[in-house]
């Protein structure tokens, strides 16, 4: 065993914290031992399961196809958490697919296309896998928000339409407020990185026993490009919706609102 | 060039048998006929529910009829760039809706090569004056917003004027001031469609009445005992709703 495995022993001792958890639960009578237990367990089992497939694929003699399978299989189902998460967007399954292909080419043509990192199974998972992960959030929350915009602004965005403005016009305030908001969080964390928290991929490299000064440069290059997957994928999101939402002859359709 | 025989108040503006169908397949307009008269103030009166407002949106093209034709000037407004037709079909909304900024920013939605002095006459021609400018528009009382709401759908230079219910938040001096400012726009030329459900009002303001009772033209014994106040037709009430 390497140094930066912890075994089944380390595991098994991360668990006494779960069991704080659940004593905690039990205290307070929150009634949530049973979903942290399950939680836990879920998780164990998707990852034991992600990891074996995962080391079919980063297998260095695997062949690199294998690799681009799994990102297209990580970009089909990205889409349909989206659609999960937001499930009063129209069509938002086929907008947030296209997004976090979007996403994956622009981001895997920056990455390999310049020669940041070689293509290979082990560099090209986990950074797509990065891109489309937060690239997800963003994309539930822009089209969430532009829904939400529309439909609580209706009232202006009519008084625009029967200005004689296009539809891109009309819209342009509220879908620019939507962007703004699903984008800020991630130039917030941007700004943050390094002073409040230290993000995954660095901590994953100081724990792999690899150079701070490697691990700083890596880690600012993936949020340069998690910063530019998250613009991208918000911008393909408030494009398409924005037009889905109008008719050829420049009407707001009927937005359906969120209940929940 | 017109005829000498040319009617005074020709059409400018005409809903033909237009029924709309809504996605869920309920019919709110069973085939209503309606015409909008240059220089006249066409009210379109009937109780509430009864489709005036859905009839106004077909007007310019907020929303477009299931089956029958909306004319402007003789030509089917489906053939017409709907930005076009809306420059010159102007719309008034039942509340005043006002953007952020000030009173300029909103007329400059309107139009944005606007200047100084056609947004100052577009403010007087509604009663307002050149101090309004720059004054933020949230600010202003419901008649003032209102009135903005006017001046800014006449920058646009239009030949009609759709007024969904236009004093329905309004108080009764400010009621009479923008049913003032009606019968001026028609009297400039401009053929105006108010919708109202308000008898002393359609008595005051109207030159043609189109009565509407449950998504279609009410026959003539309906328009005549709506128009009598008769509370089974109509529901009506000498106030508007609140």
């Amino acid at each position: 065993m390497n140094e930066t495995a912890i075994g089944w022993g380390g595991l098994a001792a991360s668990l006494v914290l779960i069991a704080v958890a659940v004593a905690l639960s039990g205290w307070q009578r929150l009634h949530l031992s049973r979903s942290i237990v399950w939680a836990c367990t879920r998780a164990a089992a998707q990852l034991f399961v992600v990891g074996f497939a995962l080391k079919l694929v980063l297998d260095p003699d695997a062949p690199v196809a294998w690799a681009y399978v799994w990102v297209v299989v990580m970009v089909a189902v990205a889409g349909i958490t989206i659609r999960n998460r937001a499930r009063e967007v129209p069509g938002i399954w086929a907008l947030g697919t296209l997004a976090m292909a979007t996403v994956v080419v622009v981001s895997l043509a920056v990455i390999l296309g310049l020669g940041m990192f070689p293509a290979e199974g082990r560099t090209i998972v986990p950074l797509a896998g990065m891109m489309v992960g937060n690239s997800m959030t963003a994309s539930v929350l822009v089209g969430r928000r532009i829904v939400g915009e529309l439909g609580d602004k209706r009232d202006e965005v009519e008084a625009r339409l029967a200005l004689g403005h296009s539809w891109p016009d009309a819209s342009r305030p509220y879908v620019r407020s939507a962007l703004r908001t699903a984008l800020v969080p991630q130039i917030e964390s941007t700004k943050a990185v390094g002073l409040v928290f230290l993000p995954g991929a660095m901590t994953g490299l100081v724990l792999a026993g690899a150079d701070a000064a490697d691990a700083v440069t890596i880690q600012l290059a993936i949020m340069y490009l998690i910063l530019g997957s998250v613009a991208t994928s918000i911008t393909v999101i408030g494009l398409g919706l924005t037009r889905r939402l109008f008719t050829d002859d420049h009407r707001l359709r009927r937005v359906v609102r969120s209940t929940g | 060039m017109p005829s000498d025989h040319a009617p005074p108040h020709p059409p400018v503006l005409a809903f033909e048998a237009v029924r709309v169908v809504t996605d869920d397949g309920v019919e709110l307009l069973h085939g209503v006929d309606a015409v909008v008269r240059r220089g006249r103030v066409t009210v379109l009166a009937g109780p509430s529910g009864a489709g005036k407002s859905t009839l106004l949106r077909l007007g310019n093209r907020l929303e477009v009829p299931s089956a029958g034709t909306v004319r402007f000037h003789d030509r089917d407004a489906a053939e017409l760039d709907p930005r076009d037709l809306r420059r010159r079909v102007g719309m008034v909304f039942q509340r005043p809706v006002v953007f952020a900024g000030t009173v300029r920013d909103n007329l400059l939605v309107a139009d944005a090569t606007a200047s100084e002095e056609q947004m100052v006459a577009a403010l007087v021609r509604v009663g307002l004056d050149r101090e309004f400018l720059d004054r933020t528009a949230d600010d202003l009382s419901g008649g003032e917003a209102q009135r903005l709401c006017v001046a800014r759908a006449l920058l646009t230079r239009p030949e009609v004027l759709l007024m969904d219910e236009p004093t329905s938040a309004l108080d009764p001096v400010n009621r009479r001031g923008v049913e003032d400012l009606a019968r001026d726009l028609a009297g400039d030329g401009i053929g105006v469609l108010w919708v109202s459900h308000d008898l002393d009002q359609v008595r005051r303001l109207a030159d043609d009445v189109v009565v509407m009772v449950d998504g279609r033209n009410a026959t003539a014994e309906e328009a005549a005992r709506f128009l009598a106040g008769d509370a089974d037709v109509d529901g009506a009430r000498g106030e508007e709703d609140p």
